[in-house]
């Protein structure tokens, strides 16, 4: 086995020290929330599993399930064909996608305490550009991750956040989305709610406009992350791969990050 | 007089709970005609159409003129009570485990003397009114009470073993988010139902119902989805030995038929709902069920399947959703032989269209929730097995039996 090369380097920091492997995924399983539509709109079909066998009569070798629920379940990617506003774009879908764009840098910025205090909270440019004085820019082609602590929160109901006006969770702000795009090139966005967009962005003066402005533009959004608290504000690296579904407007991923910990 | 049952204790955790047994479940074909009524909760006998004598038992030619054309016509339910007895050794299992039993010999006012269960209030040479009724095997016998009832009746030991009386038993309502849903937790809390549990899918999405639901005195909530086999697995691992009564309400309609809204995903969820979830939901709290059917004299009893109107006859403006209730009813019929042995009783209501958002395009007559399920809860009373609860439905029913093509071609509004 050779040594110096650019990925002997990196293994032996993931299995030496150096580098840390965190997992962002939330476990899927039946009782993972997936959106709300309207109930007269199509639903998402939630996480379901039925058993094949388990040792026994109908496979007395092997343990496995069938498994059913949307593109858009737990812990996933969105593509830019979700969206109306991405639906033309070329190489939109999840299997056609440049592959090494499923590994980008992180950007992590912390509203877990606004988050706390005001579900509706939304991040603004302002607060990001607070962020960035702290931190440093954000660098091209990076993903910004909005830390809110929401993943932490394991009861549906109180995760969901629903009342009769809709959803209360925290999201973007709808100015602070374009300016991602044209000022900061951000590959996506990513959080810790069940969409990349607020509970009540369906208000905005274009609704969903995390949806319709990354999407629009060619970019990809990440919601539904957890452990966001266990990464760095700059440095980390995503790796974020769907399924290589046919056209597939999103799927679940298991999102890893690799931390530099020293 | 009959004395006021005791509710039930605590059982003795050394004791071998009673099995359950059936009494004698052999009938000729002539007498499942019996049956036929007595699911519906008519009183009716065959009738000889040339000579007008009524006939019992049933039998393939007239007694008293050899025609043939018996039909079944309802008949006066009223008698005297000739002779009574009381049973003190029985070779049959089921009596034995049941002894002394009441039999008695009536003279109905339709014309014959048939021999019957007696309800403790019943004297020699008094009136009585006969019923026939479904027994433990789901076979027709004939049932006797005083014309004026006591204010115990239903409590009487031997009409328990041919009724459902929710009275002291333990319910469990499948979906609490619906308006009948929650008429269904206040019908059983009425009609003294020991506990309610009362399930709701996606917690995080609640529903007026559902608030309400859960501030009835007595009632507990639990999740339950029946889209989801683990879910259902887990509340029955927790209530599958408590619950006496079943009451499957699982609702999902969406108006469309096939060729006007293919819909896989719609049409899906509705059989995901109605139909996997009745199985879902069969698999696994049935063998308990089963098992309880002759614990005491609170033992479970009763299934009951909320089933649409549609599921006998298809409307295709709720095209795939009466699919989908037809295919819930095949599996109930299934449901019902498989319990059978157990005693347990599958009560399908056939429902016309509620008075509920999804059926707001449909003209009236619409039915009020809290009258569908006080329905069910008589039907229970009375140990019925099908039950058409509304105008569209009885309708459904009749013109069906008369001439199937007519209410095909006629039925879409």
């Amino acid at each position: 086995m050779t040594t110096g090369g650019l990925l002997n380097q990196l293994m032996g920091g993931i299995l030496g020290s150096g580098i840390q492997v965190v997992d962002l995924t939330m476990t899927l399983q039946p009782d993972v929330p997936t959106i709300v539509m309207p109930p007269e709109f199509g639903q998402s079909w939630p996480f379901r599993m039925e058993e094949i066998s388990r040792y026994d009569h109908r496979g007395p070798f092997c343990y496995w399930n069938n498994l059913s629920c949307g593109e858009h379940t737990g812990t996933h990617f969105d593509a830019p064909i979700h969206w109306v506003s991405g639906k033309d774009l070329p190489e939109n879908a999840t299997d056609t996608i440049p592959v090494e764009k499923f590994l980008a840098h992180a950007c992590v910025v912390d509203c877990s305490a606004p988050a706390a205090a005001d579900p509706d909270y939304l991040l603004t440019q302002e607060a990001v550009e607070d962020w960035e004085a702290a931190n440093g820019k954000i660098p091209p082609r990076s993903w910004l991750l909005m830390r809110t602590d929401w993943s932490l929160k394991r009861d549906p109901v109180a995760y969901m956040n629903m009342a009769e006006d809709g959803a209360h969770t925290p999201g973007p702000h709808e100015d602070l989305i374009p300016w991602l795009i044209e000022e900061r090139d951000v590959i996506g966005f990513g959080c810790e709610a069940v969409g990349t967009d607020a509970g009540q962005a369906g208000h905005a003066n274009v609704p969903y406009p995390c949806h319709y402005h990354m999407h629009g533009n060619n970019r990809f959004g990440l919601p539904a992350l957890t452990n966001l608290d266990a990464l760095p504000p700059q440095g980390a690296v995503l790796i974020t791969p769907p399924l290589k579904i046919r056209q597939g407007s999103g799927s679940p991923a298991r999102v890893l990050a690799l931390v530099e910990t020293t | 007089m009959t004395a006021p049952l005791p509710p039930p204790r605590k059982k003795d955790p050394v004791e071998r709970t009673r099995q359950p047994t059936l009494p004698p479940g052999n009938r000729s074909r002539e007498a499942q005609g019996l049956t036929a009524m007595a699911a519906v909760g008519r009183f009716a006998l065959q009738v000889c159409a040339g000579c007008r004598q009524v006939q019992y038992p049933p039998r393939q030619v007239c007694a008293h003129c050899l025609g043939d054309d018996l039909p079944w016509r309802d008949v006066a339910a009223g008698g005297r009570l000739l002779a009574e007895t009381n049973v003190h050794a029985a070779n049959d299992l089921f009596f034995r485990d049941r002894l002394p039993w009441r039999l008695g010999l009536v003279q109905s006012d339709a014309g014959p003397s048939v021999v019957a269960h007696l309800a403790e209030d019943c004297r020699q040479g008094e009136r009585v009114r006969l019923s026939l009724d479904l027994d433990r095997s789901g076979h027709a016998v004939m049932n006797a009470q005083p014309e004026e009832p006591g204010p115990n009746l239903e409590d009487d030991v031997q009409l328990r073993e041919m009724t459902m009386n929710p009275k002291d038993r333990r319910v469990l309502i499948v979906n609490g988010k619906t308006a009948l849903g929650l008429a269904l937790a206040q019908a059983f809390k009425t009609a003294g139902a020991r506990e309610i549990f009362v399930g709701h899918a996606e917690p995080w999405k609640t529903s007026p119902a559902l608030e309400a639901v859960r501030k009835i005195d007595g009632v507990t909530l639990f999740p339950l989805d029946v889209t989801d086999t683990d879910s259902v697995q887990e509340l029955a691992s927790v209530l599958g030995g408590k619950v006496e009564i079943m009451v499957n309400n699982s609702y999902h309609l969406r108006p469309g038929g096939a060729v006007d809204r293919m819909d896989m995903n719609l049409s899906r969820e509705e059989m995901d709902i109605h139909y996997f979830g009745l199985l879902r939901l069969a698999g696994t709290f049935g063998p308990a069920m089963r098992g309880r059917g002759a614990d005491g004299d609170h033992g479970a009893c009763a299934w009951v399947n909320v089933l649409s109107a549609y599921a006998q006859i298809n409307n295709p403006t709720f095209g795939t959703y009466s699919a989908s209730q037809a295919a819930a009813r095949s599996l109930a019929q299934c449901l019902r032989a498989e319990l059978a042995p157990g005693g347990i009783r599958v009560l399908n209501t056939f429902v016309g269209p509620l008075d509920d958002e999804w059926h707001q395009m449909v003209p009236p007559p619409k039915l009020p929730p809290n009258m569908v399920a006080g329905r069910i809860v008589d039907a229970l009373k009375k140990g019925l097995e099908d039950l058409a609860v509304g105008a569209v439905a009885e309708e459904i029913a009749e013109r069906l039996a008369e001439n199937p093509k007519e209410i095909e071609r006629e039925i879409k509004s």
